[in-house]
């Protein structure tokens, strides 16, 4: 399985970035590629394009099915004619990330030596992610962008950029996102990396190699994942306490709960399509996310200057990004004196609600774009 | 631009050119628009319903959605020239706590509201016993916490270091004129009123 996903793979499109990329942590990579999407056309003063973002466990494949595992876009409801971030008016740009499995270079490509990269591969940050980014704009002969837009792991991409770059973006939406990663985080993505090191068949990294593939590992860390990504309340909603295609308890550690259904089933099909090695590099990436570091841990410094627009949204019922996490992006924006809005949606839905229906969420988001891209004489 | 509310003019007209600005409870940002437009002010908005806040977004406005009782601790000192709380300080749970973050926020405070000390409404509650109707609704509605006076306000102003630099009555036919003074007739003859506060 893991040949055929190979093959595809290599028919992705995807572009070899002209100069090696220093990393954060002090590694330089050479040989990176980046593989990426768009959809829409790029205007004559090439002022239209938008950065699609994505979070842990998306791809490039915002706007269209993904030809390789066969699974449908994941933001169909903003991304395309006629949605909020319109692609007969935007030229938008979606491009895996560094250390992904969907075509840019990550744990599981080919390092020196032929072998997959495994845990030789450099511990990587989101500001590497970024940078990636950057050399994939630049390369497609992009000097700025009309938005730097994403969800979770996505929008800390988004005040990344600003941050890194923020003469190149006009506006960023970060979405259900923070500005660093809490203890309560890390842990989580800790239990996670735990399992699948803890699967025999991780292979202390060399799995591919040796034909393996540590899937229940994997799973388990996406099932704990998963959980903070729904609301108790639509846990509730949906399921309760309610029996898997059975009458009475049968007194065993089958799934007899609905919810426990649902989350093995999170987990199974997770596995099919994700390599765990890059789950354990993308998340490590998020635990060291902290955009205030850099500036003596005043995050208002991080945005000194910065002439970006910002429009942030959080989920009432989020717990894993809540919204304080956004109100404190907020508070340091409007410190720094940048134009910042921020929009509060109640739903039930979770941290996972930035991929559901919210015409709330929709609508702002709409309007937003529309009048900066008004500012911008798009 | 037709159908400027009057007051919303007043309030503007007290504003220098290109300030920025924060306005409190902004609802749809008509009075953000109005201060753009005649002040080419730099206006942004805190709004507690999210439908206000989309409608903000949507004329190109910052609005942080959010609830000035709680929220205007996001807003850093003397980030604005002027902050405004326009008709909404009376429906706060915590008005004395918010003007006190808008005297943060900003050096100048241009504040709008129903002024109970009116003749008519006085008159009202010694004639039937029974208190002025608030803006809407009834007495006992959520959003009419605080009924007080012309001279509550400026009371509580001076206990949170704001003078009054001017006063404007604000009736039927439209804004008086702002004046330095008179406050012991503007709360007599005003059914609404709009003050000019400033640190002292």
């Amino acid at each position: 399985m893991a040949d055929a996903l190979k093959t595809s793979l290599s028919d992705l499109r995807k572009i070899a970035l002209p100069a090696p990329l220093a990393l954060e942590g002090g590694a330089v990579l050479e040989g990176v590629e980046v593989a990426y999407e768009t959809s829409g056309a790029l205007n004559a003063d090439k002022s239209n394009a938008v950065l699609v973002c994505h979070a842990l466990t998306g791809d490039q494949f915002a706007a269209a099915p993904n030809p390789v595992t066969g699974r449908p876009a994941w933001w169909p409801r903003l991304v395309g004619p006629g949605k909020p971030i319109d692609t007969d008016k935007y030229y938008v740009i979606a491009s895996n990330v560094l250390g992904g499995c969907m075509g840019t270079t990550g744990p599981a490509s080919d390092g020196p030596g032929g072998t997959p990269w495994g845990v030789r591969f450099p511990v990587i940050t989101i500001g590497d992610m970024v940078r990636a980014q950057r050399a994939l704009i630049e390369a497609l002969g992009i000097e700025s962008l009309f938005s730097v837009i994403g969800g979770s792991m996505g929008g800390m991409q988004a005040l990344d950029w600003a941050v890194q770059a923020g003469g190149q973006v006009f506006s960023a939406v970060p979405i259900a996102a923070a500005a660093r990663h809490s203890a309560q985080n890390i842990a989580f993505y800790e239990v996670g990396r735990r399992a699948i090191m803890s699967d025999p068949d991780w292979a202390e990294g060399a799995y591919l190699e040796k034909g393996l593939r540590p899937e229940r590992g994997l799973a388990v860390a996406r099932m704990a994942a998963h959980i903070t990504y729904v609301s108790e309340s639509a846990l509730k909603r949906k399921f309760d306490r309610g029996l898997q295609d059975r009458e009475a308890a049968s007194f065993s550690f089958d799934a007899d709960f609905q919810v426990e259904s649902y989350l093995r089933h999170q987990g199974e099909s997770f596995v099919d399509r994700f390599d765990a090695n890059t789950y354990l590099y993308v998340t490590r990436a998020m635990d060291y996310f902290d955009l205030s570091a850099r500036h003596g841990g005043r995050l208002a410094d991080a945005f000194a200057g910065v002439e970006t627009r910002f429009c942030l949204f959080s989920f009432s019922s989020d717990w894993h990004y809540p919204p304080s996490a956004t109100r404190e992006i907020t508070r340091a924006l409007a410190a720094a004196g940048a134009r910042v809005s921020q929009i509060d949606v109640e739903t039930d839905k979770g941290h996972d609600a930035f991929f559901l229906e919210e015409p709330g969420f929709e609508a702002s988001l709409r309007g937003f774009l529309e009048a900066t891209a008004e500012a911008r004489a798009l | 631009m037709t159908g400027r509310r009057a007051d919303h003019v007043a309030i503007a007209s007290r504003v220098a050119d290109r300030a920025r600005v924060l306005d409190v409870g902004c609802g749809d940002g008509e009075l953000l628009a109005v201060l753009q437009e005649m002040r080419g002010a730099d206006a942004r908005g805190l709004e507690i319903s999210a439908a206000g806040a989309q409608a903000c977004l949507e004329k190109g406005f910052s609005v942080i959605q959010g609830d000035a009782d709680v929220d205007l601790e996001v807003f850093p000192d003397n980030g604005f020239d002027a902050a405004v709380l326009s008709k909404s300080l009376q429906d706060m749970r915590r008005p004395a706590h918010v003007l006190g973050e808008l005297a943060r926020i900003a050096p100048e405070i241009l504040i709008s509201f129903r002024n109970y000390g009116h003749w008519r409404r006085r008159l009202t509650l010694f004639a039937t016993g029974r208190m002025p109707a608030p803006r809407t609704g009834a007495w006992h509605d959520a959003e009419a916490l605080h009924p007080s006076t012309a001279k509550d306000l400026v009371g509580l102003a001076a206990e949170l270091g704001l003078s009054v630099r001017a006063m404007a009555p604000v009736g039927e036919t439209g804004v008086g004129a702002f004046r330095e003074a008179g406050l012991r007739r503007l709360n007599w003859g005003a059914a609404d009123a709009i003050l000019h506060l400033a640190r002292d």
